[in-house]
């Protein structure tokens, strides 16, 4: 058997990998993650998800497009090169607010597709998990819990008995 | 479960006696204004009673969107839309001064002898067809209001589903004629003070702050009622931060609106066009202009944008009374300059009248509210609504 990647626990219904969750959160596991068919109800708290970082991003993002957007018409327009346009000012914010919105949305929905990929660590061509034969089941009907081998709290034995405890019906340890 | 949902006695009494002083002292201050200086009247009591129309409209649009999308999240919140909604017919009654106003508000009823424009505008522009053309936008606002309203009061004893359907038949046309007629309606009472001016998009513009109004004046009227103790477990943190939601949404979508319309006049600048901002930008109207530019857009945007700022009560009821004044600014800003052309006159005529509609709406919607359960206690979405969160 080569490295091991962590402990995959099967459970059955999405009660159980809720009320699991909470248990492994509570025994200090921090390296774990759930895998489920189809959006849990109260998973996220049971797991102790805190809120995301990417609004913030996305704000950052928008202000970025903000400023880029006035420095390029002013600059271009008003002094690099200045042309008279229908009488109207060289630069103004009138005119420039349309362009302006738009490279803010332009730069909010980036900084928001590119800023969750890069969070979320997507996309990825290869994850140990799906060495375990069993996962094959998480598209179908049961609920999965991970453990990775690198939380501190991880111990072969342990670790898997803990998991045991919480209801699992399969639980295997995953090869790198 | 009726009985809960209803309002003491004790309280809608508690609500109505400062309202009835409202009333009371107001239309007094607007008889004595009217025989005082009658056009000073008419404009006042014009910027009152369409701020206050222009709420319950929001209200009418709010309740029929709800329909339309079967929302289940705002209904515990919408009886007191309904009954907001519900006071139209009230100010169809209220409307009656400003009818008998036409001749001190409206310029087009004595043109110049040599005005080419308003005499060809004459054709639509005249008192008959205005008067004509207000009851049937009073008529059809009145009309659905009282169906919608009909029906859910019906569900509170009979809990059947098919007045949510039958209520949707009538939400799916009734945005389309509200908005139409809405339209129309700011085309004829706000736009028309200044005749030769014209700006198709106006009736938009109108509606997405009468949008920003009601859901502003839900979100304080939910928070009185939770400071007294009703509702205040069924209306959550989260119903909030939904209207708070909206609140955002549609303070963002009146200034898109409002910047499009100054947008292209500035671009065009066609003196026909233009003149409607110059007068706008005389004396200390400029200073009225710039804080409607931050108040009813930049403060807001950057103050609501947040989550956080969204689910913290005491901000958003902050913001949601700054939003109501600045709607009220912005409904003053479009009439008062055709009065007082060369900078802002603040009259004590303006608040009277603000007094009297207020007053005399407000004492309705109040015993409105009383006499139903406060929320759709029958509603099959109901439950939904009281458990519902964000993701």
């Amino acid at each position: 058997m080569g490295e091991i990647y962590g402990a995959l626990a099967m459970f059955d219904t999405p009660e159980q990998i809720v009320e699991a969750a909470r248990r492994v959160r509570e025994r200090g596991y921090v390296r774990f993650d759930c895998h489920t068919p189809f959006p849990v109800h109260g998973l996220e708290a049971a797991m102790g998800l805190t809120r995301s970082k990417l609004p913030f991003l996305v704000l950052g993002g928008g202000a970025m497009g903000v400023l880029a957007a006035i420095l390029l018409q002013w600059w271009t327009g008003a002094v690099d090169y200045p042309l008279l346009i229908g009488g109207k000012p060289y630069f103004a914010m009138e005119f420039a607010t349309p362009v302006t919105f738009e490279l803010m949305v332009l730069f909010s929905a980036f900084t928001s597709v590119f800023g969750m990929l890069a969070l979320n660590g997507l996309p990825m061509l290869y994850h140990p998990l799906f060495n375990a034969e069993i996962f094959a089941r998480v598209t179908d009907d049961k609920f999965f819990i991970s453990i990775e081998a690198i939380d501190p709290r991880f111990d072969r034995g342990h670790t898997v008995e803990f998991l045991r405890s919480l209801g699992a019906s399969e639980v295997v340890l995953v090869e790198e | 479960m009726a009985e809960k949902f209803r309002l003491e006695e004790q309280m809608v009494q508690r609500m109505r006696t400062p309202l009835v002083w409202s009333a009371v002292v107001g239309w007094i201050g607007c008889f004595i204004g009217y025989v005082i200086d009658a056009k000073q009247f008419h404009f006042s009591y014009l910027v009152s009673i369409i701020y206050f129309l222009s709420i319950c409209l929001g209200a009418l649009f709010f309740v029929m969107i709800q329909y339309v999308c079967t929302a289940g999240w705002s209904v515990v919140v919408r009886r007191i839309a309904e009954t907001v909604m519900r006071n139209i017919d009230v100010c169809a009654v209220l409307f009656i001064p400003v009818l008998i106003g036409i001749p001190h508000l409206y310029h087009w009823v004595h043109p110049e002898p040599n005005d080419i424009i308003l005499q060809k505008k004459a054709g639509y522009l005249n008192i008959k067809f205005f008067v004509a053309r207000a009851v049937v936008y009073f008529g059809i606002w009145v009309l659905i209001s009282r169906a919608i309203y009909k029906h859910s009061i019906a569900q509170d004893e009979d809990g059947k589903a098919e007045h949510n359907r039958r209520s949707m038949k009538w939400s799916a046309p009734g945005i389309l004629l509200l908005f139409l007629s809405g339209s129309l309606a700011a085309f004829d009472w706000l736009m028309s003070l200044d005749p030769h001016w014209y700006s198709t998009i106006f009736g938009v513009y109108f509606f997405s702050g009468s949008a920003v109004a009601f859901v502003a004046l839900l979100i304080l009227f939910s928070m009185y009622l939770r400071k007294r103790g009703v509702l205040s477990k069924e209306i959550t943190h989260e119903h909030y931060h939904d209207l708070g939601k909206l609140l955002f949404a549609f303070t963002v979508f009146w200034a898109y609106i409002a910047f499009s319309q100054y947008f292209l006049i500035w671009y065009a600048n066609l003196p026909e066009e233009t003149g409607w901002y110059l007068h706008r930008q005389e004396g200390s109207w400029l200073w009225v202009s710039l804080l409607i530019v931050f108040g009813h857009f930049l403060f807001p945007f950057l103050a609501l944008i947040s989550r956080i700022a969204k689910r913290n009560l005491k901000f958003l009821s902050f913001m949601a009374m700054w939003m109501m004044v600045m709607h009220y600014v912005d409904i003053y800003w479009i009439v008062m300059p055709t009065l007082s052309h060369h900078g802002v006159h603040v009259h004590w005529l303006d608040v009277a009248a603000l007094l009297a509609v207020m007053g005399t709406l407000g004492v309705v919607f109040v015993s409105r509210l009383g006499k139903n359960a406060i929320v759709p206690i029958k509603d099959p979405f109901l439950s939904e609504s009281l458990h519902f969160e964000n993701v």
